[in-house]
């Protein structure tokens, strides 16, 4: 049953990209962080798409998240010497968090993951349709 | 019996075809935002005719072979359809081909034959019926 890899396909893109949502909201909110829990100042979170073999047929390839990656941007540094934080020249290293590009990376996942449930819906009325041969 | 399957056969293998294309694009749709990802199709009135020509015992859809050195896939170089790159419309930086406006009309293109299709199979059917019914009366 060929069509059911595509619920395969189609539910590991979804998976893929509320993963990648998660990062977005985890960047999202610290984008005002100083620290993180390491002690270092927060680094923005990225994940990496990987195409992989899905279901019992060699046409059909799904999504997997392959690693999630630090941003390498440097820290924002800010000048506030009364920040408990700052360093010996003033400066207080926050987040290098992108907010901009955190949002339109949100909305190309949200699109994404409609498309994806899209394209199952018109799976499952396919195979609805053959369920309904020669009936009546 | 083998007449009655008969009857549909065309049908039926038309829609195998709509089906593992329905895969095919499912993938591509996935693999929207995959780096270096190719987006892929295969050319159905060519499978269809393939199929037709007696290859499609062999089931599957093979992965083209264009050079000697190319090493066929599991079993299936023989398969009615061959798998294609699609043509990209316009590059991307990550080297992704897919173009989500043309996966989309192909899969509402590919769900409107499949739906004809089961309407065919469904008159095929309804005729039949009514060759039985009318002895009956």
């Amino acid at each position: 049953m060929s069509l059911l890899n595509v619920f395969q396909v189609s539910s590991s893109a979804m998976t893929a990209q509320s993963m990648r949502l998660n990062a977005v909201a985890s960047n999202l909110a610290n984008a005002d962080s100083i620290v993180s829990s390491d002690g270092k100042p927060y680094r923005a979170k990225q994940v990496v798409f990987e195409a992989t073999p899905m279901g019992n047929s060699e046409l059909a390839k799904g999504v997997r998240v392959r690693q999630v990656v630090e941003s390498a941007a440097p820290a924002r540094m800010v000048y506030d010497p009364k920040n408990p934080a700052a360093d010996e020249k003033g400066y207080v290293a926050f987040a290098n968090v992108d907010v901009v590009e955190e949002m339109t990376n949100m909305i190309s996942a949200s699109r994404s993951y409609q498309t994806n449930v899209e394209v199952m819906n018109t799976a499952k009325s396919m195979l609805l349709r053959t369920l309904q041969i020669a009936q009546g | 019996m083998n007449a009655i399957a008969q009857h549909v056969a065309v049908y039926s293998q038309a829609m195998n075809l709509r089906t593992q294309r329905h895969q095919v694009l499912a993938s591509n749709v996935a693999n929207a935002d995959t780096p270096h990802y190719k987006a892929r199709d295969f050319n159905f009135a060519q499978a269809m005719q393939n199929a037709m020509g007696g290859r499609m015992d062999a089931g599957g859809i093979g992965l083209a072979r264009t050079a000697a050195g190319h090493l066929d896939g599991a079993g299936g170089s023989s398969g009615p359809a061959q798998l294609q790159y699609r043509q990209e419309t316009q590059s991307a930086v990550d080297g992704n081909t897919v173009d989500m406006d043309v996966e989309r009309t192909q899969i509402a293109e590919n769900a409107m034959q499949y739906q004809i299709l089961t309407q065919l199979i469904g008159d095929k059917f309804k005729g039949l019926r009514s060759a039985l019914a009318s002895t009956n009366s």
